[in-house]
């Protein structure tokens, strides 16, 4: 059983590392690599606490070993916000209009909106909810949720906005 | 939860993963997308010690289609057996139930081939690929054998796969243009196993029924093709008084389990209503 050398692109940087096949990519990224963005939740692949971009597509990080993420590439929330700091826009709308109380579903429900709305910029109502059925929040009702990401897409879509 | 202990392999051919499976014996186990396996592992339901990863060989992914047969590898996944407008064009209950299952998150991961060779009774394509009549192709160190889906599922968890092998895909003629078709479940919320769900491919001509297949999910243990039923609605009108009994033949041959999903009973009935409904679709759908 021994060690694995493993590289993946995380949010734009070439890393290394030596993982037990055992460990889970979100092991990996939180304790080796101190990105503790992605939350664990449930650790039953069910709440989506800690979704990222596996390849440009979003996935359950506690339900992956980082041997299997081996040679790919990788985007977290880390990498959500501008280098400055500056919000994304769904952070920003998400602080606006209430998408949170506690947090703890934050990060993996923007990392999830985030690619939704790269899949599909203009979604209805419906399709956000559909998209972000892997998310359990047991705070807001997800009412503001919806409509935070709904504020989102429209910000980034100015030209749609426009031709309406 | 951490899972115990085990070696990583990664070939990226047919014949490595099968020379791997045949030299590590019985404490190999494949993984695909990993969406059962490694929450049993997780659980300790499941102590492999070596995995050996399909994820790089190329030729078990994708979706061919060749007149009207259908070869779908087992690598593909979930997700994209939803976005493939080719399959939706010849064949589309495959997508509209691939969508009835988890979450985008673990459909992006899961495939059509560890959906089928789990062998859990929850499982939605097993069900679906009987009702097509699809053959699974398994290739191991004596060759390629084909196990039809109506003859693969044993029990919960034994399948007519051997040690050492690989299912590598699964095969199917697309229903007659203008077939009607559903899969129907019911779930307590997203992310869920049905609590039963029925799976319906049927084609209508001058309001007469030509051809039936219906299948059952999550009421036994195993998918349960329910012939009995398919056999009613064939040469029938398909009038209300049909359907009832064609449900009611699906329902004689459900076993379900108590579970948190209700008492036997419940699941039972409720497996008549998906039937009815898949049916009622079904007819809806055809041309
Ligand atoms: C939260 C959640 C909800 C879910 N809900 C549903 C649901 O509603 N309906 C549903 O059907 N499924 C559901 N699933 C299961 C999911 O669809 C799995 O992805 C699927 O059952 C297994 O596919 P996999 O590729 O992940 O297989 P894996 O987990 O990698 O493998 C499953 C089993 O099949 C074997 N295997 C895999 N591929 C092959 C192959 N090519 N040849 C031989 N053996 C193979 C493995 O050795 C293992 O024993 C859910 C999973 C989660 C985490
Ligand atoms: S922690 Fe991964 S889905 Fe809940
Ligand atoms: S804000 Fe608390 S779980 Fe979503």
């Amino acid at each position: 059983m021994s060690k694995i050398k493993v590289e993946m692109t995380i949010n734009g940087d070439k890393i290394e590392g030596s993982v037990e096949p055992r460990t889970l990519l979100i092991h990996f990224l939180r304790e080796d690599l101190n990105l503790t963005g992605p939350h664990i939740g449930c650790d039953t692949s069910h709440c989506g606490a800690c979704t990222i971009d596996l390849n440009g597509k979003s996935i359950k990080s506690c339900t992956v070993f980082a041997v299997q993420a081996n040679g790919a590439e990788i985007t977290t929330i880390e990498s959500i916000a501008g280098a400055d700091g500056t919000l994304h826009a769904l952070q920003e709308s998400f602080r606006e209009h209430h998408g949170l109380q506690c947090g703890f579903c934050t990060p993996g429900m923007i990392t999830r909106a985030h690619r939704l709305l790269q899949d599909n910029p203009n979604p209805t109502d419906s399709e956000i909810r559909y998209g972000i059925s892997g998310n359990l929040c047991r705070c807001t009702g997800y009412q503001n949720i919806v409509k935070a990401i709904r504020v989102a897409a429209e910000q980034l879509n100015p030209a749609q906005e426009a031709a309406e | 939860m951490i899972p115990g202990s085990f070696d990583y392999h990664r070939p990226d051919s047919i014949e490595a993963a099968i020379g791997l499976l045949a030299s590590l014996g019985d404490e190999a186990r494949v993984v695909a997308g990993g969406h059962s396996l490694i929450p049993m592992m997780k659980l300790r339901m499941a102590t492999p010690e070596h995995l050996v990863d399909l994820q790089d060989i190329t030729s078990l992914r994708g979706i061919t289609i060749n007149g009207a047969e259908i070869s779908i590898g087992a690598m593909t996944t979930q997700a994209e057996l939803i976005a493939s407008d080719q399959l939706a064009a010849v064949c589309p209950i495959l997508g509209l139930a691939a969508a009835q299952i988890a979450d985008p998150q673990v459909r992006n991961m899961g495939t059509i081939g560890g959906n089928i060779a789990n062998g859990d009774p929850g499982n939605d394509m097993p069900a679906l690929m009987q009702a097509l009549d699809a053959v699974y192709i398994l290739q191991g160190p004596e060759g390629r054998r084909d196990v039809a889906a109506r003859d693969f599922y044993e029990a919960a968890y034994f399948t007519a796969l051997e040690e050492g092998e690989i299912l590598t895909a699964a095969r199917f003629s697309a229903p007659p243009s203008g077939h009607g078709h559903a899969y129907e479940k019911q779930k307590r919320k997203i992310g869920d196993y049905a609590t039963a769900a029925a799976a319906v491919v049927l084609t209508v001509e001058n309001n007469s029924c030509q051809t039936a297949a219906i299948a059952l999910t999550n009421v036994g243990d195993t998918p349960l093709y329910a012939e009995e039923a398919s056999q009613i609605l064939r040469g029938s009108n398909l009038d209300k008084k049909t359907i009832t009994a064609a449900a009611n033949a699906a329902k004689a041959i459900t076993d379900p389990a108590e579970d948190g999903r209700g008492p036997a009973n419940f699941r039972t009935h409720i497996a008549g209503i998906m039937v009815m409904r898949a049916i009622e679709k079904a007819i809806e759908r055809a041309k």
